[in-house]
């Protein structure tokens, strides 16, 4: 039984033809995104008008306000003028007048170059880290940022940075020595002792002494005398990068085969995290002093710091576990089959991996850390929202509340977005890298 | 003769010192114990440092001022309570308002969130675009923010309740007259039982537990256990016959017509708020830390929850839905019983990760006065008998039990719905 | 004829029209991605479609069953038109079953629950017949000991017969085929194919989409060769192996079939 026979051959290929009209364009946009459905139609028009509304009674309120008035009173005598009636719109006034205490607090104004400074130190400290193909020599200004910054924002004499340094140096060179004389792991042991030894004991009768022959010193700024934006900052970034180190450890303690190494790690971490910020704070507040030889006084700022360092560490602890999790078996493996111990498998090979496919979660820390700095409000410094009080305390400014709260609320947007934005970018560009 | 070679035992190496560190028998221990004394060095010192700082002080370390009195009040409560209870009591009453705010939070924020993320992968570009706009606007801003916002919004622009006096008052209540929206709280009617079955005192008279609450939440429980069986009862129908019976009004009868019945038996009135003087009475307050606090969790934490339901609903490949349309199933059966499912697994652990993280910023209460445990014990209490290192140990004892609860029931849930895979 | 045309023969195709696609045109955006694509299945012929990458191919198929939308042209399937009427829809969807390049199985349900899914929800079948049916399959796909195991635990070419028994699940008259076994490893691809070959000798309607040369060779009645969107070439396999008339389906089989 023979087939209907269907074959067929075409001999001319057909060029492309245009699509209907419904479907491209903007017409066939709006058809697909915003009115494919009797119910999408009711949604899309009630969403229109309800952005209408909204941006209606905002857009004149913020960009009508008053900027030139330096107290509430004045705002209002100023809009019953313009536009008959006192409110409905921003007094801006407060912005302008306090715009440079919102950001940094009481730090003396012909002194805003030393922390403008540190601030672009930073950025440049940091570049090695995000961007490959820069020269080596960088890598010097990394290392020197954790002097100089905070030299730049306390001040004081030249010698405190060079004597904390020289304690690095002083623990490499007994390391390098034990390490040949007695056995690496010795060599660890004694360069750490050493280091703690020289802060504890030699740093400031060296500096004191340096300083006496070479008094080399710029002003020195209080820590009460730091506020607004750059606390919050300096609050972030020292709480993340002194976290760094000490999260790294957490981390590889808590992934460790000894029972009591990841007994104490698993212990802090899930006990630091299971706690609010607030309370690690009022332990910074009231309680870190009992803990300290008796009269010792630390700077409040330098126990919140503490507190802080603590709290991101356990978090940063999880993220790098992560990023540890995430590294293939075979890296680890091939590691041991080329015969390094566990310290040169972790700093050559497994760290730099491991802490690449972090950096997203680091950022998000972050974020995270930048935000809860708001927190020392409440034990009475002045971050931003601290400052937000001090202002509304005043008798020009009595009554402002959205002004300054959208003011606060606008800064921190932008901070975070941006780098909640640059985060999923480097997500993305990692992601092809592999 | 013996062809066997006997194997003479290797020689033993003398145990050196350095075996210690090198031999891979002995590393571990020995870095172990090294750590453990470490530490146990450093626990002493701090400790020592706490001992001689305290008796320098003056102080010493014990519990017993939670039975003095405490001589503060505490406007938001859910039992019994006076200036003349002790700090105990206000301690308790601290943990169930930080309880309450964090169910309520909790609860609320899971609707807004799961709404929110789904219509954020919703066709329509208007409202996806609307929906990531709320959840980028309140991820960005520090909670804390929020609240304090939220709290002023509250006080500045809502009516005194004089407002609600006079001939031609400026503000009236809402609700046909029942609730009373002021800058002082929101004053809501009180349920209140004529014909009621009285309190019962429990735990050394300490607390009241009232009878009529139980008979509701009784009947309540009832009613939906009875629910759950017929809903048993039809998915065996449907096995048997295929025809899945409706159920859904018979089990909301069963829940609701014993709810009715209960409350006419005891007598059941709401008691209204009334402008009486200066205030209202009557009813039950709302105040504005309370709802200051509710709101911004809820709002704040929602946004997180949008972006956990909506990465977890993504996270299911299309080819399960197009299997699922390729078999005929339409999309809301594909959804409940193909997407869902697998979306849970995916969405459970972050969510329930959110909401110890509500948890944990209620105790941002204390910036407005809402009296949570941490501003009863870690504020009041504190400041007024100077027991720091008690009342912080124990307020980080409340928090670390509750999460350690949460944690180990998400461990069991995550253990039982793991995907099995060889 | 040669042996395997016999067979062929053997496997009757009847004159009833299963599926016709009528100056069928397709674009995604602006994308052209169908042209003018004409086509008729009978009830009973084995199809397989062949082409490069990006041909279109693939889209042809899920064009059938309205995974993906066409904007010009008609398709018919089984009679029903398809068109945005659900209930043309979920007809054709009835009569038409699919198998996916990667299983798309429900992970999160057993084999046999994969199975019985669809006819207790889409035919409101009893439990307990649509289990009795679920294993008839599970043995005519010769796994019927993995019923009560997780997807997971399979291997790629159960997991693939097990998707061919789940839509078989529906007594769908007419099966396609989206590159069924591309994702799987050599050793497994035999055990699909065979499964493929006994439901052809049964007499089911069938479009394939597949690289498999000796399939089509055995089974196939019709080979349709598509590149750019439009069909090229179509013929028996016979004559479309030995004796390919475009350029275009030389310089093809020359690359499949080379090495």
């Amino acid at each position: 039984m023979t087939m209907t026979d269907q074959s067929y051959v075409r001999t001319q290929m057909l060029g492309e033809k245009a699509p209907p009209v419904s479907n491209v364009g903007i017409i066939g946009w709006m058809k697909n995104n915003l009115f494919s459905s009797p119910l999408n139609i009711i949604l899309s028009l009630l969403a229109i008008a309800a952005v209408y509304f909204v941006l209606a009674a905002l857009l004149p309120w913020v960009f009508g306000g008053v900027w030139n008035a330096s107290s509430l009173k004045e705002c209002r005598a100023i809009l019953l003028e313009i536009h008959g009636e006192p409110t409905h719109r921003a007094c801006w006034g407060v912005i302008h007048e306090r715009f440079w205490q919102l950001m940094y607090g009481f730090y003396p104004s012909d002194l805003y170059w030393r922390p403008n400074l540190a601030l672009v130190w930073l950025f440049a400290a940091i570049a090695p880290v995000l961007f490959n193909g820069l020269p080596k020599k960088m890598l010097l200004v990394s290392v020197a940022f954790p002097f100089v910054a905070p030299w730049l924002i306390w001040g004081g004499s030249f010698w405190v940075p060079v004597m904390a340094f020289m304690g690095f140096v002083v623990g490499f060179l007994v390391h390098r020595f034990a390490s040949k004389m007695i056995s690496p792991l010795m060599g660890i042991i004694v360069g750490v002792l050493a280091t703690l030894l020289w802060w504890l004991l030699l740093s400031s009768p060296m500096a004191n002494l340096f300083a006496g022959i070479v008094p080399l010193a710029i002003e020195e700024v209080g820590s009460r005398q730091i506020g607004g934006f750059m606390l919050a900052i300096l609050l972030g970034i020292t709480g993340i990068a002194l976290s760094f180190p000490i999260g790294i450890v957490l981390a590889l303690g808590r992934l460790s085969d000894l029972v009591i190494v990841k007994a104490l790690c698993v212990g802090f971490i899930e006990f630091i995290r299971g706690v609010p910020l607030i309370t690690l704070l009022f332990v910074a507040s009231v309680l870190l002093n009992y803990f300290l030889p008796k009269g010792t006084q630390f700077d409040i700022i330098l126990r919140v710091m503490i507190m802080i360092t603590f709290f991101a560490a356990a978090y940063m602890a999880e993220v790098i576990r992560g990023g540890l999790a995430a590294l293939p078996k075979g890296q680890y493996e091939a590691a041991d089959a080329l015969g390094l111990d566990y310290w040169k498998a972790q700093r050559l090979i497994i760290l730099p991996q491991a802490l690449k496919i972090s950096i997203p979660g680091i950022v998000s820390n972050f974020i995270g850390l930048f935000k809860d700095t708001t927190l020392v409000s409440i034990i009475a410094l002045s971050d931003p929202i601290g400052w937000v009080k001090l202002i509304q305390g005043n008798a020009e400014w009595n009554g402002v509340i959205w002004e300054l709260y959208g003011f606060v609320a606008f800064v921190f947007f932008l901070f975070c977005f941006s780098m909640s934005r640059y985060s999923m970018y480097l997500e993305r560009k990692l992601q092809t890298g592999h | 003769m013996s062809i066997m070679t006997t194997l003479t035992d290797p020689p033993k190496a003398s145990f050196r010192l350095s075996m210690l560190l090198y031999d891979t028998r002995y590393r571990s221990t020995t870095i172990q114990v090294i750590v453990l004394i470490a530490f146990m060095l450093g626990a002493a010192w701090l400790l020592n440092n706490v001992r001689v700082n305290l008796a320098l002080a003056g102080k010493d370390f014990n519990y017993g001022f939670l039975q003095q009195v405490s001589n503060f009040d505490i406007n938001q409560r859910l039992i019994e309570y006076s200036s003349t209870s002790t700090y105990g009591r206000a301690t308790i009453i601290g943990l169930m308002n930080t309880l309450l705010i964090a169910v309520m939070g909790c609860l609320t924020a899971t609707f807004i969130g799961v709404t929110v993320g789904i219509l954020r992968l919703s066709s329509n570009w208007v409202v996806s675009r609307l929906a990531t706009v709320y959840v980028e606007m309140f991820r960005n801003v520090p909670v804390l923010l929020w609240i304090l916002l939220i709290m002023g919004a509250l006080s500045e622009s809502l009516p005194q309740p004089k407002d609600f006096r006079g001939d031609e008052p400026s503000a009236t209540m809402s609700v046909f007259d029942s609730v009373a929206v002021t800058n002082r709280g929101i004053y809501v009617p009180e349920p209140l039982f004529s014909t009621g079955l009285g309190d019962i005192p429990v735990f050394w008279n300490s607390f009241e537990i009232s009878l009529d609450l139980m008979a509701i939440l009784a009947v309540l429980f009832a009613g939906l256990m009875i629910g759950k069986l017929i809903k048993t009862r039809a998915i065996q129908t449907q096995a048997a016959t295929g025809e899945l019976p409706k159920t859904g009004l018979i089990r909301l009868a069963i829940v609701v017509i014993p709810m009715l019945i209960v409350l006419w038996m005891l007598g059941f009135y709401l008691g209204y708020p009334e402008l009486k003087g200066f205030n209202f009475q009557g009813g039950t307050r709302l105040g504005n830390p309370l709802l200051a606090l509710w709101i911004a969790l809820s709002l704040y934490t929602a946004a997180f929850i949008a972006e956990i339901v909506r990465a977890g609903i993504m996270a299911i490949s299309k080819g399960q839905s197009e299997a699922a349309g390729a078999l005929g199933l339409r999309p809301g059966r594909t959804m409940n019983l193909v997407i869902l499912p697998q979306a849970m697994r995916v969405i459970i652990p972050p969510l329930i990760s959110q909401y110890l993280n509500l948890t944990k910023n209620s105790s941002l209460a204390v910036a407005v006065g809402y009296a949570d445990i941490t501003s009863t014990l870690g504020n009041t209490t504190l400041n007024q008998t100077g027991r720091e290192l008690e009342c912080i140990l124990l307020l980080m004892g409340c928090y670390l039990a509750i999460s350690l609860v949460v944690s180990t029931v998400m461990n069991a849930y995550n253990e039982r719905t793991k995907l099995r895979e060889r | 004829m040669s042996d395997s045309a016999t067979a062929r023969a053997q496997m009757s195709v009847s004159d009833e029209v299963a599926i016709e696609i009528t100056s069928m045109n397709k674009w995604y955006g602006a994308f052209h991605v169908l042209k003018d694509i004409n086509m008729v299945v009978n009830r009973g012929e084995r199809i397989v479609v062949c082409g490069p990458s990006g041909s279109g191919k693939s889209t042809l198929i899920r064009c059938i069953n309205r995974l993906e939308v066409h904007q010009e042209g008609t398709i018919i399937v089984d009679g029903t038109e398809l068109s945005s009427d659900l209930k043309n829809i979920d007809k054709i969807r009835s009569e038409v079953g699919m198998c996916f390049q990667h299983f798309n199985l429900f992970p999160h349900l057993t084999v046999l629950e994969n199975l019985t899914l669809a006819p207790i929800w889409v035919r409101k079948t009893p439990q307990k017949e649509a289990q009795d049916t679920a294993m008839h399959f599970l043995e005519k796909v010769k796994i019927p000991e993995q019923a009560d195991k997780y997807p997971g635990q399979l291997s790629g070419g159960q997991q693939q017969r097990v998707a061919i028994a789940r839509s078989l699940c529906m007594k769908p008259r007419i099966m396609l085929f989206d590159e069924p076994t591309s994702a799987l490893d050599p050793e497994m691809i035999k055990e699909v194919l065979d499964t493929m070959i006994e439901l052809a000798e049964e007499g089911m309607t069938m479009i394939c989409v597949t690289h498999e040369m000796g399939f089509a060779r055995q089974v196939a009645n019709r080979v349709i060769f598509m590149d750019e969107g439009q069909i090229v070439e179509q013929n028996e396999p016979e004559e479309f192996f030995n004796n390919p008339k475009s350029e275009r389906t030389k310089l093809f089989l020359s690359q499949i079939l080379g090495h």
